[in-house]
């Protein structure tokens, strides 16, 4: 508990949904999930750099059904925070703030993340398959 | 208003109430400008690392190319999560003993995975 307990304003639940908000909550959410995700790729090099054995059960993690989930998880969180990190950029430099553009930059910022992760995923499965 | 409650001393500073001015505002984007690029490449690097087996994935982190860019990656992405996750608690966590724990903690294992993360590629590319 906080060491005094005072009103906070009304949070989520009053307020009707819209793309602003659901941009700036993924983006937190993406970014938490990507600072998790950095301590496989921290165990990957470690692996890496120890030997076959321990690269070979990195490998083979990445390749299970959970392994999997994780990474596909992770490619879509990083297209996600990627593209809309950039669009912060683009406003920090002071543009893309009337609503009509932020509304559209949101709709392009999340559908290009599924698109750009999907894309991914199709280079892994190609390689995969091709392999 | 403007500068009656302020010394010019405060004023010619431009730190502001948290005494450290724009610094956290502005290494976020710095290192978010890094990894814009560093992303993309890091990305790319791995769809090429996939159908590689061991000695194929060692010998591509160790092309020097490939081992600085790795390194630099490591070091802006743990350095950019460092700084996100801290507003996300200065945010989130009101209570003092947890934000306090929280944030260090935080930094520890941010700095932690960036040594680890450098020490094996370090070792990977000047190995052998």
């Amino acid at each position: 508990m906080p060491a005094n307990a005072r009103p906070l304003s009304p949070h989520l639940s009053i307020y009707r949904w819209q793309i602003q908000m659901v941009t700036s909550i993924l983006h937190r959410a993406t970014g938490i999930a990507l600072a998790a995700g950095t301590i496989l790729l921290v165990v990957a090099l470690l692996a890496l750099a120890s030997g076959p054995q321990a690269y070979a059960q990195v490998a083979a993690f990445c390749g299970s059904w959970f392994g999997t989930l994780l990474l596909v998880g992770w490619t879509w969180s990083l297209a996600y925070h990627l593209l809309n990190g950039i669009r912060h950029l683009w406003q920090d430099l002071g543009y893309g703030y009337l609503p009509a553009q932020f509304v559209r930059n949101g709709w392009i910022v999340s559908i290009g993340s599924v698109l750009l992760a999907g894309l991914v995923w199709a280079c892994v499965l190609a390689q995969r398959g091709g392999a | 208003m403007n500068g009656r409650l302020r010394t010019p001393l405060k004023n010619a500073l431009g730190l502001g109430s948290a005494h450290q001015g724009s610094h956290h505002f502005v290494v976020q984007r710095l290192t978010a400008a890094a990894l814009v690029l560093l992303g993309l490449w890091f990305v790319w690097t791995v769809l090429k690392l996939l159908h590689l087996d061991y000695e194929g994935a060692h010998a591509l982190v160790a092309q020097p190319c490939n081992a600085v860019l790795l390194l630099a990656f490591v070091v802006a992405a743990f350095w950019h999560a460092q700084l996100g996750l801290q507003v996300v608690i200065e945010d989130y966590v009101h209570t003092r003993g947890s934000q306090l724990v929280l944030q260090v903690a935080v930094k520890f294992i941010c700095f932690i995975g960036a040594a680890a993360s450098v020490l094996a590629i370090l070792k990977i590319a000047l190995g052998r």
